[in-house]
This record gives C-alpha cells, structure tokens and sequence, in this order.
C-alpha cells in the first residue's frame, strides 16, 4: 500500500514535473549567458568564462533553486489542495478508522518521492540550461562553439555538485513537508482550502530561501 | 454496548456537548437525532475515536476508548466500520479497490479471498457488478450503498452511520434505512445512526437520544417518540408546517 503510494507519488513529481523543468532550464540558461555577455562586453575576461559562469551558477544555484521555487507552486499547491480536500470530504477520517496511520500514509511518500525525484530533476536542470546556454549564443554567433566547451571545462569543483544535491534534498524536504502539513490541518471550506494552499507556496518559497542562504554560508 | 459517560467537547471558546450520558445498545438500531448544529456529528466522531473529547469516557464494553493502547485501538478498529455523510469514497480507487482497503489494512486475506468478499458484500448491498467504475461514475445512492458495503466488509460488531439518508431522495432513503437495519439484524451489530431524517426515528429507532443545543433532552424509541410530552422532542418532530397541521387536525395520536 505504501509503496504503491510511493510510486504514484515519485510519478507525479518526477514525470509530472519534467516539462516544465525542461522549459525554464532552457530560458535560465539562456538569459544567464545572454546577461553575462552583456556584462563582460567590452572588459578583459575571456568569453570563455561564461561556460564556466553558467555552469557553476546552474550547479550551484539557478537549477536547485529556481527548480524548487518553481515545483513549490507546482507540486506544493497540488499536494495542499489534495490533502486539504481529502481532510474536507473526511477521506482522511475514513483512513483512520480503517486503521490508516493517515500522517505516515499521506505524508511519507510524498516527502520521499520528492527527496528521490527532486535531485534528479534538479541534474536535468543544471544540463538542460547549461544547453539552453549554447543555444542562445553560439547560433547566433555571441561566441564560439570552442569557447563555449572551454569554459565549461574550467575550474570544475566536484563539491559543487555536492552542493546542489544538498540543496535539492533539503528544498524538496522544506517544499513537501510545509505544504503537507498545511494541507492535513486545513478547517473550514473552500475559501480555507485555498488559503492554505496560497500558504502552502509562500511559507516553502520563504523557507526555500533562507535554507539557500543557510547551505550557502555552511558549504561554501 | 457502547456508553457515552459525562460527554463533553469544546472547539476554542464554543462548547459544542455539555454532558451527554447514554448507552448505545448492543445488536439494536441507536439513532442520535436533533436539528442541524446540535451536536450528533461530534457525539458521532467522538464515540468512533476521531475526537477526543474535552471531558468524559466512551465505553466499549469494559474498555474505555481513549485510555487503549495502540494495539488495543488497531483491533477495536476492526471491528468498527463507519459510513460518512459524504461516503467518502476515494476518488482515486474503483469501487472493488475501495471496498477492498479496509481487508488491505486489516487483514491477511489472499487477493483471490479478498475479492471474493467485495463481490459478497456488493451482492448484500444490491450492486453487484459494479466493480471497477469509480465513485465518480455511480449515482448518490449507489455511493451510499458502496459505503455500508465497505463498511460492513469486515463483519464489525460496531456500525457507525452519519446521516446516511443526506443528499438522498426519500425513496431511496428509505431503501437505505431498511438496508442498515437489516443488516443490523442479521449481522447482531450495533449499529448509531446519526439522522434527522424523521421517517428513519418512526421506522427503525430501536433506541433514540435527542440532542438539544449539546445536552440530552430526550430519550426513548420509536413507539414512545409520539407519546412523549417532551417539549424539544415535539419541536423537533412537528417542525414541519405540514405535519403540524395534520396533527392539529387529527390529533398526534391517530397518526
């Protein structure tokens, strides 16, 4: 029964999640390289260092967090919303008196399949944008097809990686156990259902933040 | 038997029962009536275990519900089963998966055994073949009866039914209050229905506790319903215009 939730759970955010993922990775690496030339337009820094620039902010930063700010909205609002209803239309009551540890059952899976598929999702960020990158350069001939490879090839610090799995298993734990729990205590009706929803995204978008900032200054 | 001791329960500053006292008794039809915010729901999710209440004992038998230990509580559940006002059917589930959750949780049954059981049950509640549709795709009533089936799937000695009639048209209402009745009989359960459905106290309230405002103002059954000069009874009863008139001209007697 559990690992059947489990995987239903682990289909919903991973599958379920993909696309979009894919879509903003794309445009993140993008606008970054876009930025960056901009900025270094006309200063003694190789464009070669934006590969490395875009690769290490996709690792570092833009994939796990920008992932997890975005399936916060995705798939902390749905689990609320689904937890809430369940909780309003008294499945969760029902559960209980079928001897259903509804906390362990509702809950766990979630928070697992997310700590599993949210690091994976979060790798296919960091190479799909570093990609979208190349896209929006070296076509239109921002920079060179070798200056691009160059740069990505610099300076690669394994720990980087590290961080970004320690951020994305922190950020999917923040995301699911937030809205989980906004979801299981929800009173009243619809409108309530909504609201917890709507705190749903914003309390996991606030925390998201601050453990960035927390993992930042602990790992870095 | 079941026995609600000095009921109370609060929800922040609102008191919603002020000491209710009364025994539920055992293979007999219970019914807890009153109007709309009196209170029958969390009388109902408190003596079931899903509200602890402020104050007060709920007996089961000799055990006192909410001083069990975990184990003790798992296997009183099983012999609890509970039809929700709503029905609470999983969306997500088809009718045979739905039924089938409780033997899931509960029991060790092989899938051949258990899905035997789900076809006997269905059978029980007139809806056989049904299976694999979902809540979604069968009308109210068959949702109603899908709940008692999944309800009465384990056998329980203890049926809990919250206003089991809500939503329904009075035929059909009527149907279902035979069903839970029947089966009350024929499986010796002890069955509280939450209702104020008033054909359902004339017709199967074997045993009735009125609620009032969270107090006990009355109780009796079905035979002594009419005869009663309780004055809230006679509120609740003849708050119809229609059945007032009747009695006015007929007398409440002759009904």
């Amino acid at each position: 029964m559990y690992y059947k939730e489990l995987v239903r759970q682990m289909y919903d955010i991973g599958l379920g999640s993909l696309p979009i993922i894919f879509l903003i990775s794309i445009f993140l690496g993008a606008v970054t390289v876009t930025q960056f030339y901009y900025q270094m337009d006309g200063q003694l820094i190789p464009t070669s260092f934006i590969g490395y620039i875009v690769r290490d902010m996709m690792i570092i930063e833009l994939a796990p967090t920008f992932s997890c700010l975005l399936l916060a909205g995705k798939v902390g609002s749905n689990m609320a919303a689904e937890i809430g209803g369940m909780r309003q239309k008294e499945h969760i009551d029902a559960m209980e008196i079928m001897g259903v540890n509804t906390s362990a059952f509702l809950v766990m899976p979630k928070v697992l399949a997310a700590i599993l598929m949210i690091p994976l999702l979060v790798v296919v960020s960091a190479f799909v944008g570093i990609a979208g990158g190349y896209i929006a350069s070296v076509p239109i001939g921002l920079f060179t097809h070798d200056d691009y490879v160059t740069g990505l090839r610099l300076f690669f610090n394994p720990h980087n990686v590290f961080i970004m799995f320690v951020k994305a298993a922190t950020f999917a734990a923040i995301l699911t156990s937030v809205s989980c729990y906004q979801g299981y205590f929800v009173k009243g009706g619809s409108i309530e259902l909504g609201e917890a929803s709507t705190r749903a995204v914003v309390y996991s978008v606030i925390l998201i933040l601050v453990a960035d900032y927390i993992i930042a200054l602990i790992l870095t | 038997m079941i026995r609600a001791e000095n009921i109370f329960k609060s929800f922040g500053e609102n008191e919603v029962l002020k000491g209710i006292d009364f025994v539920f008794e055992e293979s007999k039809t219970n019914l807890i009536i009153g109007r709309s915010g009196a209170g029958k729901t969390v009388l109902l999710k408190i003596l079931v275990g899903l509200y602890p209440p402020t104050q007060g004992k709920v007996w089961y038998k000799d055990k006192e519900l909410y001083s069990l230990t975990k184990k003790q509580l798992r296997h009183l559940r099983m012999e609890v089963g509970m039809l929700f006002q709503g029905n609470a059917l999983f969306d997500s589930m088809t009718i045979e998966e739905n039924i089938r959750f409780p033997m899931d949780m509960f029991t060790e049954m092989t899938y051949k055994e258990k899905n035997m059981r789900v076809d006997e049950v269905l059978e029980r509640v007139s809806m056989s073949g049904i299976n694999n549709r979902f809540p979604s795709e069968i009308s109210g009533g068959m949702q109603k009866r899908v709940g008692i089936a999944r309800s009465i799937v384990l056998n329980p000695k203890y049926l809990f039914c919250d206003e089991p009639n809500s939503g329904l048209d009075p035929k059909t209402s009527i149907t279902i209050d035979e069903l839970i009745s029947t089966i009350t009989d024929d499986n010796k359960m002890t069955t509280i229905i939450n209702t104020h459905d008033m054909n359902s106290v004339m017709e199967i309230g074997e045993k009735i506790c009125l609620l009032h405002e969270g107090k006990l103002a009355w109780q009796g059954n079905n035979e002594e319903v009419l005869k009663s000069e309780n004055q809230e009874l006679h509120n609740f009863i003849f708050a119809s215009p229609f059945l007032q008139k009747l009695v006015d001209r007929v007398g409440a007697k002759n009904i």
